[in-house]
């Protein structure tokens, strides 16, 4: 059998990180390879390498044996690979037929597209994989499933002989997670090979011919389903043993800091995406929600902070009601927020680090004073500033430049201290190590143990289990915008979280 | 019934929505208060076309440039140049190439805009900004340079130049001798047959090849973009960049491409106006034509054939005035103003739309008291009426209408 | 902190430098000689005289510059200055005209008549935004031209002023009835001829001056010190950050857009203050002058008043080209286009150049600290 990719000693370096070290991973022709790793480990950099998205830093790539590089994804369709994206690269106001032939369309003189031509390729191609779709609908019409079919049938239009499936299962419902399974077998039954990537341990170990685990950026493992277990996966992929969780003193005062009642956000389609939620935090608790991305812990937090409505249901903050409130008004009563993007939604990144100190507590001292808090008093701005700077580690020239120029971890201690100096009694913590550095992660995690000690209440949202179970004093799981499992993480294991997670323990419940 | 008539193909529905239009400006004119039939007259017609050219030709500027993506206020500096080369041009070689370099001259401001926004990423209305006032301080130093030299020119305007010659429908319109059967139709003042024939007749007679052409370019602008490779692309990278990027498309080349389209068109508008419509270059010719255009995309939710339909009844209420002697047909567009806006009272309830309808109401009874306790309008009201219209359009119907999905991003090669 | 002062220079300098090449250019394929017409230019502004007239063009431009820039700060386009300013002016003139109050009353009233017109209309703009979703772009300049092709055409037959003479006897013509002497901003003659020569030639120094110095530095004060200036600047680099940071942002644009329209306002009183009236040949075109003097200074209240200074010497120092007939005056239009292209060009490099270099800086000392 011959190797379809040999990637040896790649290495991918980031202003701050080592995305990929001396990563190296062989493909066998014709066989489903599974690469798994948390977030972060540097999976979606290898695949971005391998389809030509970033250039490696060091390394050597092989392709049926033969030795590539490439300076686009033109260079990697060209060469047979097809990349099937998670978050899918479909334009949504075209037709199927529209986003599947773009930059391969036949055309008929003038440059007028030859529907019929691309119509009945596209249609030989659904037949000989065995997916089906209407060339004619257009993308936005499609549910999730149909629109990973598009994207599938996209590279096989181009006539890919190597896919890669970027956490193809993210975003759908075991029944599609079914339906792909049977797509993908019968590529691999037509001499495709398919790389992909997950960190959902069941799947990979009932789809996959090989499996390689990624940590922190490098090679771990290379093991065959039938020799391991889940549990051994996991071990793998987040270290030689799991975080045991704190042993420390209950510090939990049973006065209740933030309580929700049976509350419900709709969606556009009147679909809820947060479903009759209740749970309360009590001061000196960390109530820790774990859930798969868009199961609506999004929702739960906006409909929180403020920005998102509620359908139904109430919010209390101290045992006042803050379901009307504005966003402004629950900050001033003592709600703390680390969002879960920290570029998007808690920084100015142009601005400079002590107006970034400000942002979310303008209207308080020292960021401001004067009659009614009308004017900013930039001393005391500067020297809050300079006090989070020195107590959180935030690694940084100074506190005049712009918060763009620090690298994740540092930008995230700053909002972390900027929220904590603040004295809230709730915090609201969304993944607030998402994509930074260890050393930061752990400065992050400490401070938030010293305020919980303190006395602070924390919501803590993340995906990452060794966080959430390190952490929390109880975990709630979401799935599918409602609280589908209340636990204790001292008894808990990855295996059963997992399931809760994925929704695969609802069924062996009931 | 409305049902059944949103499933007539495309030139069905629109013919419907005409008529429907047509119909009630005839019974405004029979049974309003005071008798007019300037508002379907052919003369009116004739003019009303003329004046949605330009916005007809903006609009269409508009098009290309956002659908690829890039918000194009520029439209109006771009269409200042066009009316300046347009003059030139036609003033030295005669109307045709008088159109062509006009519309080269709208070309080199989109060039410009390109080269801002798509070159080095300045934001889109930055960029559009600077344009527009570029384009006139531009055309009155060249007109120094220039037209001072021509006898009848000067800083602010150009000598006489030429039209274009004219077409008229033979058979319909009686054009080359023949009989002409709509001014018989129109002769015999059937209601509503007679009033479509006028309108028809003023339509097809002494009608600018440039026109024509311009007319012609809506179709052809709707096959390029959904029927060609080159629209295709274009129209990714406007919905989707990235996507379009991630298949191997070079987005930066359409986008550069689709913006000097949009330049040359909104050229060929401004040159239309020097040329066709006041027969020199005028310093202030354009009179927010430019953006007008820009209204009349957003109305016709970016599609070529909707631009042509916003563009004609942006361009009617300036055509009214002309001709308008005893000032009776404006006014009478104060009760076709309150009948429409009674319209879009129902569309709104029907959709549960309950504050639109309450604005629609309200609008619509001021129009109707002010119709019933008057007489004429006054000067200035009909003068800004066309930007009244634009503005309460927009009031209906800007959240309703979507725009491309990537259109006003700033889009950088590499970068997700 | 000197580099980034150099930085901050850079890309108006390049852009002044690159318009006055191109602008040679231009000259040289006109046939006339660029030093020539330079010369004539930098000579006849360096005289007193011209200096006032210089002066005298720059403050409304300043304060044109002004609005639109709080408009920018917040990424709102509030091209409608043009309109406002004529509206506040007439509407400030009439009221004006109207009464007879001691002198810092009649002033102030009439100043304030036109702030509120001013902010009003450019309310009416975002109102229609925030309630409706209507891009301010399209309403402002829909509102413009519904100001100046008729409103203004109607209020001005309406308020035409009773006699047909003014108080020196001359002709009045077209236009609302005369201020009273009291409510006209005095000029400032005095206060400069402590510092210069006695100001020749009957030039009027516009006391108007003091308002734009005002109006700049309170919008220093407002933007960078008020907790609403934190707001709205916040909202102009990340709406997203702004709304889970507290601010409503539905608020901020409704706020910035009347903001920017009371300063509209007052970029007609130094006209008001010279004529005493509003007519039809009222000062035109400083709305979209402010634009690019507020797109050239980049918003920043000193940045603007340079680039008014700049285009106010470009536009009065031409005037010498006719006599001298070194080159034509319009010239200058296109230098100040070319100047607004470039420069806001030149600051998208610059600052794209920074970021990288800030980045960079700050992961070169981390990794230094790193290695110890």
């Amino acid at each position: 059998m011959t190797n379809a990719i040999e990637l040896i000693g790649i290495t991918k370096r980031f202003p701050g990180v080592l995305a990929n070290d001396n990563v190296n991973l062989t493909v066998e022709e014709g066989e489903i390879h599974a690469v798994c790793g948390e977030n972060g480990a540097g999976k979606s950099t290898l695949m971005k390498i391998l389809y030509g998205m970033q250039p490696a830093d060091e390394g050597v790539m092989r392709l049926f044996g033969q030795e590539l590089s490439f300076s686009s994804p033109n260079d990697a369709i060209d060469a047979g690979i097809g990349m099937v994206h998670q978050h899918f690269m479909l334009a949504n106001q075209l037709t199927v037929l529209e986003n599947v032939i773009l930059g391969a369309e036949p055309t008929k003189s003038a440059g007028l597209i030859n529907f019929d031509e691309a119509s009945s390729h596209l249609e030989e191609v659904g037949k000989a994989y065995g997916l089906t779709v209407d060339p004619n609908d257009l993308v936005e019409t499609l549910e999730v499933g149909e629109r990973q079919r598009v994207e599938i049938i996209k590279v096989l239009y181009r006539g890919a002989k190597v896919l890669i499936f970027d956490e193809p299962t993210a975003v759908l419902v075991p029944q599609e997670v079914e339906e792909l399974f049977r797509n993908m077998r019968e590529l691999k039954a037509n001499g495709a090979t398919i790389i992909f990537i997950d960190h959902k341990l069941e799947e990979v170990l009932e789809i996959a011919d090989t499996i390689t685990v990624l940590r922190q950026g490098k090679t771990v493992a290379t093991v065959k389903p039938q020799n391991v277990t889940a549990t051994d996966l996991a071990e793998l992929m987040v270290g030689s043993e799991l975080p045991k969780p704190q042993i420390s003193e209950s510090s939990n005062n049973n006065t209740v800091a933030l309580a929700l009642e049976e509350v419900s956000v709709l969606g556009d389609d009147e679909r809820p995406l947060v479903d009759d939620v209740s749970l309360s935090v009590n001061k000196g608790q960390i109530v820790g929600i774990a859930g798969v991305e868009g199961n609506g812990q999004h929702e739960l937090v906006g409909a929180i902070l403020g920005t998102q409505e509620i359908d139904s249901g109430s919010i209390s903050l101290m045992g006042k009601d803050i379901s009307s409130q504005s966003v402004r008004d629950r900050r001033e009563s003592g709600l703390g927020y680390v969002p879960q993007d920290r570029q998007d939604e808690g920084l100015l990144l142009t601005a400079p680090l002590w107006e970034n100190a400000a942002l979310g507590h303008q209207t308080s001292r020292p960021f401001s004073n004067g009659w009614r808090q009308w004017f900013i008093d930039k001393v005391g701005s500067r020297s809050q500033t300079e006090m989070i700077r020195e107590k959180f580690d935030v690694r940084t020239p100074n506190i005049d430049v712009s918060a763009h120029a620090l690298s994740g971890g540092n930008q995230q201690k700053l909002i972390v201290g900027r929220e904590m100096v603040a004295q809230p009694s709730v915090l609201v913590a969304s993944h607030p190590t998402r994509g930074i550095d260890v050393g930061a992660q752990a400065s992050v995690w400490q401070q938030i143990r010293d305020a919980r000690s303190a006395g602070l209440a924390t919501l803590l949202i993340s995906a990452d289990l060794d966080e959430l179970i390190g952490l929390s004093d109880s975990i709630v799981v979401m799935f599918r915008g409602k609280i589908v499992a209340r636990l204790n993480p001292s008894e808990i294991n990855p295996r059963s979280l997992g399931a809760f997670m994925t929704g695969a323990a609802l069924e062996t419940e009931s | 019934m409305i049902d059944r008539i949103r499933r007539l193909p495309a030139y069905a529905r629109w013919a419907t929505y005409a008529t429907i239009g047509i119909l009630i400006l005839t019974l405004v004119q029979e049974l309003g208060q005071n008798q007019t039939s300037h508002l379907t007259a052919t003369s009116t017609a004739q003019t009303a076309l003329k004046w949605s050219i330009p916005i007809l030709l903006a609009g269409l500027g508009g098009l290309f440039a956002e659908r690829a993506g890039i918000i194009n206020i520029g439209l109006e500096g771009m269409m200042i140049l066009g009316t300046w080369f347009g003059a030139w041009g036609a003033f030295n070689y005669g109307p045709y190439w008088g159109i062509v370099i006009g519309a080269i001259g709208g070309a080199i401001g989109g060039l410009i805009h390109a080269i801002a926004t798509v070159g080095f990423g300045v934001d889109h209305i930055i960029s559009g900004v600077a344009i527009n006032i570029l384009g006139p301080f531009a055309a009155r130093f060249l007109s120094s340079e220039v037209f001072t030299g021509y006898q009848g020119g000067s800083v602010t305007q150009s000598p006489r130049v030429e039209n274009v010659d004219k077409f008229t429908m033979p058979f319909l319109a009686g054009g080359y001798e023949t009989p002409n059967f709509l001014k018989w139709l129109g002769d015999k003042e059937i209601p509503l047959l007679s009033d479509i024939g006028n309108i028809l007749r003023g339509i097809l007679t002494q009608t600018s090849w440039a026109t024509i052409i311009a007319l012609l370019l809506v179709p052809i602008s709707a096959y390029v973009l959904w029927k060609t490779r080159f629209g295709l692309r274009v129209r990714i990278s406007g919905e989707d960049p990235w996507a379009g990027e991630s298949q191997g498309v070079n987005i930066y080349r359409y986008k550069f491409v689709a913006v000097m389209i949009s330049g040359a068109f909104a050229g060929f508008g401004g040159a239309f106006i020097s040329i066709e419509m006041s027969s020199i270059y005028q310093e202030g010719g354009t009179t927010g034509r430019g953006f007008i255009g820009l209204a009349a995309l957003i109305f016709g939710n970016w599609r070529p054939g909707g631009i042509l339909a916003a563009a004609l009844l942006f361009g009617y209420p300036y055509a009214l005035q002309f001709g308008d002697f005893d000032g009776f047909a404006s006014h009478a567009l104060l009760l076709v103003n309150a009948i429409a806006l009674f319209g879009v009272v129902i569309w709104a309830l029907r959709n549960d739309k309950r504050t639109d309808a309450a604005i629609a109401f309200v609008l619509g009874s001021l129009s109707a008291v002010w119709y019933f306790v008057s007489d004429t309008v006054p000067d200035w009201w009909v003068k800004i009426l066309p930007y009244v219209i634009v503005i309460v359009v927009l009031i209906f119907f800007a959240q309703r209408l979507r725009m491309p999905a990537a259109n006003g991003q700033i889009y950088r090669r590499g970068q997700t | 902190m000197l580099r980034r002062i150099g930085l901050a220079l850079a890309a108006p300098t390049a852009a002044v430098l690159f318009a006055t090449i191109a602008s040679s250019i231009f000259l040289v394929i006109a046939g006339s000689n660029p030093i020539t017409a330079y010369g004539d230019m930098f000579e006849y502004g360096s005289r007193l005289e011209i200096q006032v007239d210089i002066l005298n063009r720059a403050t409304p431009l300043y304060i044109s510059g002004v609005a639109a820039a709080i408009g920018f700060r917040m990424n709102l386009f509030n091209i409608g200055v043009e309109g406002q300013y004529r509206l506040a002016a007439i509407v400030a003139a009439y009221v004006g005209a109207s009464v007879s109050l001691p002198a810092f009353f009649h002033i102030a009233l009439i100043l304030i008549v036109a702030m509120l017109v001013g902010g009003a209309y450019a309310g009416v703009a975002g109102v229609l935004k925030v309630s409706r979703g209507v891009n301010e772009v399209i309403s402002t300049i829909m509102l413009n031209a519904i100001a100046i092709s008729g409103l203004i055409a109607w209020l001005v037959r309406e308020w035409q002023a009773g006699g047909t003479v003014d108080a020196t006897g001359a002709n009045l013509g077209i236009g609302t009835e005369p201020i009273d002497e009291s409510g006209l901003i005095p000029n400032i003659n005095s206060w400069l001829e402590l510092f210069t020569r006695e100001i020749g030639k009957g030039k009027e120094l516009t006391g108007v001056l003091l308002v734009a110095v005002a109006v700049g530095v309170l919008y220093h004060i407002v933007l960078n010190r008020t907790r609403f200036g934190f707001d709205l600047r916040a909202t102009g680099i990340n709406p997203f950050a702004a709304r889970a940071g507290g601010v409503n942002d539905k608020r901020m644009v409704l706020g910035a857009m009347v903001l920017s329209g009371v300063v509209a306002g007052l970029v007609g009183m130094a006209e008001i203050a010279k004529l005493g009236r509003f007519n039809p040949n009222f000062v035109g075109n400083l709305g979209f002058a402010g634009i690019a003097v507020a797109l050239l200074g980049r918003n920043h209240p000193g940045g603007i008043a340079i680039g008014a200074l700049l285009f106010a010497f470009l536009d009065t120092a031409s005037g010498v080209l006719q006599v001298t007939g070194s080159a034509s005056r319009e010239i200058v239009f296109i230098m100040q286009g070319i100047i607004l292209l470039a420069a806001v060009i030149a600051y998208e490099v610059v600052q794209r150049y920074r970021i990288r270099e800030e980045a960079r800086m700050a992961s070169t000392l981390l990794a230094g600290e790193a290695e110890e």
